[in-house]
């Protein structure tokens, strides 16, 4: 039985504890306000932009030599993943749920016979996959001191992949990264970057202009496509950013509430075994004048 | 009849313009192009320029890519300012910082171009 003076001491640990994640969670509701504005300011950009790669891809003959960044290399033997994560912890599952979800395509990748190669982007996923996939690791980058993930950022990433690409290192391309669906929700997702992911059903909806090129198809697409490969890395990020926040703040506002439990159990603790105390006090006193 | 048709311009991080207009002028890669009503569908990209949109309103851009259809023209632009927010200061800095970058002697023919137009379009700025 911890002694009144323990008690005492753990109930103020645990409310100054609340206070600090109670302060997290408003920042971080704070945060996410304007994180899932950016969010949302970002998507039409890379819709539309997917739409003009679908409608020029739909005017593409077939068999010519459209460019490899929009049909592969013919080859599926390198896969470079591409993992977007947080810098920063304390934001429940957010990080872990990438990772897990990365680890699993690994998995598969390694299974398959495949070779693999990752890219980490934020320092915590970096931390959970280099212990059993630090081999694989090719580069690691991490955006920590910057405010704010703007075009520039998701640029230099979209760079170093088109690089590699072009050096032959590898065959496809997918990036995971958290999708904001809303506060409680954030789906960890994979997709597929290089060569560019056309939806099936988009390609059969059949209603193809006949647009005007210039200078011609291949050299907008070889003017646009990389272009993309960075748009889909922002909007992983923009999409992560909004995550992160949304998961922090849930995070945090379970540990307020959990704390603010136990703050209540130990506060009973501490009634009881002082009440006991004093019980016990005033029966030595009392039967100590008995006695007498 | 009205000759206006629908413009918007977006960025990465924003909507930057969405309005009507009778006249936009582009600086495409191959050239300046001009759309009016009703031209035909087109599917194109920039090069470095200043985007004129009716007579009020003028962007500096440094790449794009646009796509009109159905009288709908859409420009998407990673890097895009309103002239009106362009300083003087700002200007030179960008101007300072193209001739660098066209000074190292690892860029292809194609960035040149594009260097050189960025370089000769900030100076025609002020």
């Amino acid at each position: 039985m911890p002694s009144l003076d323990d008690l005492k001491k753990r109930i103020k640990s645990v409310k100054s504890t609340q206070k600090i994640t109670k302060a997290m969670k408003m920042v971080a509701a704070a945060k996410l306000k304007k994180a899932q504005e950016n969010a949302e300011r970002g998507r039409p950009y890379s819709e539309k932009l997917q739409n003009i790669i679908l409608n020029l891809t739909k005017s593409l003959s077939e068999g010519s030599n459209a460019p490899k960044l929009l049909v592969g290399n013919g080859k599926d033997k390198v896969y470079l993943c591409v993992v977007i994560t947080a810098d920063r912890g304390l934001c429940g599952g957010f990080n872990s749920n990438i990772c897990r979800l990365a680890k699993s395509h690994f998995q598969k990748i390694l299974k398959e016979g495949k070779e693999l190669k990752i890219i980490t982007v934020g320092s915590k996923g970096h931390d959970q996959i280099k212990a059993e996939y630090g081999d694989f690791i090719v580069h690691k980058k991490s955006f920590k001191e910057k405010k704010q993930i703007t075009f520039k950022e998701a640029n230099e990433i979209g760079k170093k992949v088109i690089e590699l690409y072009e050096q032959e290192q590898f065959d496809k391309c997918l990036i995971f990264y958290n999708n904001f669906k809303n506060v409680i929700t954030q789906i960890p997702q994979a997709e597929q970057i290089i060569p560019t992911f056309i939806k099936q059903e988009d390609k059969n909806k059949d209603k193809a202009l006949f647009y005007e090129f210039e200078p011609d198809e291949d050299e907008i697409l070889e003017d646009l496509l990389p272009k993309n490969v960075s748009i889909q890395i922002l909007k992983a990020f923009l999409e992560n950013a909004a995550s992160e926040q949304g998961s922090r703040m849930t995070a945090m506002d379970n540990a307020t509430r959990n704390a603010g439990d136990l703050v209540d159990k130990l506060t009973i603790n501490y009634n009881r075994s002082r009440q006991a105390s004093i019980t016990k006090e005033l029966i030595e006193i009392i039967s100590g004048a008995e006695s007498l | 009849m009205s000759q206006e048709f629908k413009i918007e311009i977006i960025s990465p991080d924003r909507s930057i313009f969405s309005g009507n207009t009778d006249e936009a002028i582009l600086p495409c890669f191959e050239g300046q192009v001009t759309i009016l009503k009703d031209h035909i569908p087109l599917i194109t990209y920039l090069r470095p320029g200043i985007i004129e949109i009716g007579k009020n309103e003028k962007f500096f851009t440094e790449d794009g890519t646009v796509e009109f259809s159905d009288n709908n023209l859409l420009i998407l632009a990673t890097t895009i300012q309103s002239l009106k927010l362009i300083n003087a200061k700002h200007k030179n800095n960008m101007i300072q910082e193209a001739e660098k970058e066209l000074s190292t002697s690892q860029i292809s023919d194609k960035q040149k171009y594009i260097l050189n137009y960025k370089i000769e379009t900030l100076k025609q700025i002020n």
